[in-house]
């Protein structure tokens, strides 16, 4: 089976056999493609190559429910239930029994009582969704997924938002599933529980199956060796470290938003390209995210060139000389219907004004420059942003926000979604603009992409940062290990919780 | 399409109802049109911004209403020049009242004017005890009466209203926040623009245009009265609007095209009345027109991403 968003290949040529009654876990890096993978086996994706087999029979799924009919179902991160519903109407949601065209409320009572047997989770199905914490919401999705008669259950990251106890809890549930007969897909990256409850473990490389393998023939270390990539055909810039004597441009010091991001304290000097690594809900855009005054931190401070800030917003961060290259484009970063002249302008409209109107004239000029600076190709300022390429879409970001004249940059995820043309064009980029001085933090799922670029390297586990490298002699497996946190290292480091 | 279906439409129905109806296409018929219609069209500009920046303003009827009352009262006392901008300053008032309302309020646009609209509709009442306020002082009507040659005060106000708009909304940095605010509130907040502020400015700006809108019918009747236009200005408003290609959905649109929109509904009305067509029938077609600029609107969007 094979997809393809646009320029990014999320799964090539993989072959895979669930058997049932299994739990078959699927683990690697961010962007190995196992989310995808869950994703299609569901239904809420089609595979552009490539077949799926269930049951001996050969589908073709074009939407969730389609999926559902032959007993496949997914709970994911973003949890799918009703908030002002209660539990029971949720877990019956499209699936209610009906007497004479009306809800049958006692057969409805019935069936969730049974329910509520096999799966021993005792929630009280009177109650409103939205006055339960999210460990219970993942059990009332669970309860859906059976009352909807699914046989094949794909979990993605179902104890990201639990705490010990609870992950604990649900894994003895989940166990229990399984001698029910239930098939469990378990996507995950927290290795040690993968390990503790999984039958077969496959690994996903790039979007390539690397192993399967009985999950008592595994480790954590051998599951890390194998999801750890031989590094894509794309080279980079050597690298230039700072000057001795280069000043600290940006200070963060006790920068918290609890519990998301823990009280962190964090440097960049003039010329310094710092990597902050991480897994995903590690906190590292959250933490770029309250640098930059995106969102509100409960403590802390942020000193640019020595003076402290007060970051209301974006605006006085901006006006600070912090800049962020935010991590989704579309949502956060684009105006796609616009011109890229407008979208380029947009940090510093000022440059552009003469005796207080936007001056077209100079700013063709400007935009053209900036334009030229960063290799956006295109015919002309005035085209839509719409029209380019998702790597010219991102060089012209980082226009905008160089356009802002910022001291430090960060860059969330600056390569998402753009081809290897346009990656090694961006990191000649972010090369030349620390030469020129300029302070960049860079978060990237990519380890190469981070190895690659940065002097330094802090690595984030859940909204701490746990670990600081020097890019000189960092490797994928050291960054590796303090992102997944090997059970040694957490009795040595912190003695608290492994999540 | 996308770009200039109405700039189309505008000339064919130019053309039919010249040929359709011979005082169509008379000085005095367009002088007309135009005055008939300065208010709408001044509303229409200002709701414009606001449709931009992703708002939207229900209180503009009650608005309009209210400044014509407060400008009729004050009248005798202030005299007429400082009576009618009272009126509208109480347009700018209410229209900071909605940006509160919907900024620091955080109460969604439709319901926040809706809530104003009611309140102010029915202080005007109040204040007027339902009676019309006249006015005698002869000065209070040159502004509403009188004319430039054949181009009505009124008329005028719309174009220099429509050009400082039309200048501070494509070419100013005011104009960039604003389709940015409309256009993806949260690119254009992580891109420095207050958005919040932009969106308060908007609605005082409709306010405004409200408030100016309804000195000019009060200036012209020499009556303020609580009883009038309400929603139905909106309605017309919006239609103009919508009619013209900014979408409601914010971050696009343009001042000349809601001329346009304003224009082409005002020619329709123009057309029925010269060719003596039954006015219970112009509600319905021009219902179904909005029905379908909106549905065009909304499929060129979705087929050209």
């Amino acid at each position: 089976m094979s997809k393809r968003f646009g320029a990014v290949v999320a799964l090539r040529d993989i072959d895979l056999t669930i058997e049932r009654g299994a739990i078959h876990a699927l683990v690697g890096e961010n962007g190995a493609g196992k989310s995808t993978l869950g994703r299609i086996i569901a239904g809420g994706q089609r595979p552009d190559a490539g077949s799926l087999v269930v049951n001996g029979r050969a589908v073709r799924y074009r939407h969730p429910s389609d999926a559902l009919r032959d007993g496949l179902t997914a709970i994911t991160q973003e949890l799918t239930l009703v908030p002002a519903m209660t539990v029971m109407q949720n877990v019956f949601l499209g699936t209610e029994s009906t007497k004479g065209g009306l809800l049958d409320g006692r057969t409805q009572r019935k069936q969730y009582a049974e329910l509520d047997e096999t799966t021993g989770f005792g929630i009280p199905g009177h109650l409103r969704v939205a006055a339960l914490p999210v460990a219970e919401r993942q059990k009332v999705e669970i309860l859906r997924a059976l009352a909807r008669r699914a046989e094949l259950i794909v979990m993605d990251e179902p104890t990201a938002a639990l705490g010990k106890d609870e992950a604990a809890r649900l894994l003895t549930v989940i166990r229990r599933l399984r001698d029910k007969g239930v098939t469990i897909l378990y996507v995950s990256h927290v290795l040690h529980e993968v390990l503790a409850i999984a039958d077969t473990v496959t690994v996903l490389r790039d979007g390539v199956r690397i192993r399967t393998a009985a999950a008592d023939t595994q480790t954590p270390e051998t599951l890390v060796a194998a999801m750890l990539g031989r590094s894509l055909n794309v080279t980079f810039p050597p690298k230039t470290p700072p000057g001795r004597d280069a000043d600290v441009v940006l200070s963060v010091q006790r920068l918290a938003r609890v519990p998301v991001v823990k009280p962190t304290d964090l440097e960049v000097r003039h010329g310094e390209i710092v990597g902050l690594a991480g897994l995903v809900g590690s906190g590292r855009s959250e933490l770029a995210r309250l640098i930059f005054g995106a969102d509100k931190p409960s403590q802390g401070t942020v000193a640019v060139d020595g003076r402290t800030v007060r970051i209301r917003g974006p605006h006085s961060a901006l006006r600070a000389g912090i800049a962020m290259l935010p991590e989704s484009r579309q949502e956060q970063g684009l105006l796609t219907q616009r011109s890229i002249a407008e979208n380029i302008t947009l940090t510093r409209p000022r440059q552009v004004e003469r005796v207080g109107f936007i001056s077209k004239h100079a700013e063709t000029k400007e935009v053209t420059a900036a334009m030229r600076r960063v290799d956006v190709r295109a015919t002309s300022p005035a085209d839509r942003v719409a029209t380019l390429s998702g790597g010219n879409q991102q060089k012209m970001l980082f226009a905008k926000w160089l356009f802002a004249n910022p001291r430090v940059l960060i860059a969330d995820e600056p390569t998402r979604g753009v081809d290897v043309g346009a990656k090694r064009a961006i990191y000649e980029l972010i090369h030349r603009l620390a030469a020129d001085g300029l302070g960049i933090l860079l978060i990237s799922s990519e380890l190469e992409e981070l190895l690659g670029l940065s002097h330094r390297i802090l690595v984030m586990r859940a909204g701490q940062i746990v670990a600081e490298l020097d890019g000189r002699d960092a490797d994928e497996e050291a960054v590796m290990r303090a992102a997944f946190g090997t059970l040694s290292e957490h009795a040595v480091a912190t003695g608290g919780d492994p999540r | 399409m996308r770009g200039y279906g109405i700039v189309l439409a505008f000339i064919a129905l130019f053309v039919t109802l010249s040929v359709a109806s011979r005082p169509f296409l008379t000085w005095g018929n367009l002088f007309n049109l135009l005055d008939q219609n300065a208010g709408v069209g001044i509303v229409a500009v200002g709701s414009t911004i606001v449709f931009i920046a992703g708002g939207f303003d229900l209180s503009v009827g009650a608005v309009y209403v209210i400044a014509g009352v407060v400008a009729a009262l004050a009248a005798p006392h202030v005299g007429a020049g400082a009576a009618l901008t009272l009126g509208v300053l109480v347009g700018l008032a209410s229209g900071i009242v909605n940006g509160l309302l919907t900024t620091v309020g955080r109460i969604n646009a439709f319901v926040a004017t809706l809530a104003t609209a009611t309140m102010i509709g029915g202080l005007a009442v109040a204040v007027t005890n339902g009676a019309y306020i006249e006015v005698s002082d002869p000065s209070f009507t040159l502004l509403g009466r009188g004319s430039l040659g054949r181009l009505t005060y009124p008329s005028l106000v719309w174009i220099v209203f429509t050009v400082i708009c039309a200048v501070v909304l494509h070419r100013t940095r005011f104009g960039r926040y604003v389709f940015a605010s409309g256009g993806n509130q949260e690119a254009a907040r992580l891109s420095g623009v207050r958005v919040g502020v932009v969106r308060a400015a908007c609605f005082a700006l409709s306010g405004l245009s409200a408030g100016l809108a309804g000195i000019l019918l009060v200036s012209r009747t020499a009556t303020g009265q609580a009883a009038g236009a309400s929603f139905d200005l909106v309605v017309l408003a919006v239609a103009g609007i919508v009619i013209g290609g900014t979408s409601i959905l914010g971050g696009e649109g343009a001042i000349w095209r809601t001329i346009l929109g304003v224009l082409l509904l005002a020619m329709i009305g123009n057309g029925f009345d010269l060719l003596n067509v039954d006015p219970n029938y112009q509600d319905v077609v021009r219902g179904a027109i909005i029905a379908i600029a909106v549905g065009i609107d909304a499929w060129a969007r979705r087929s050209s991403n």
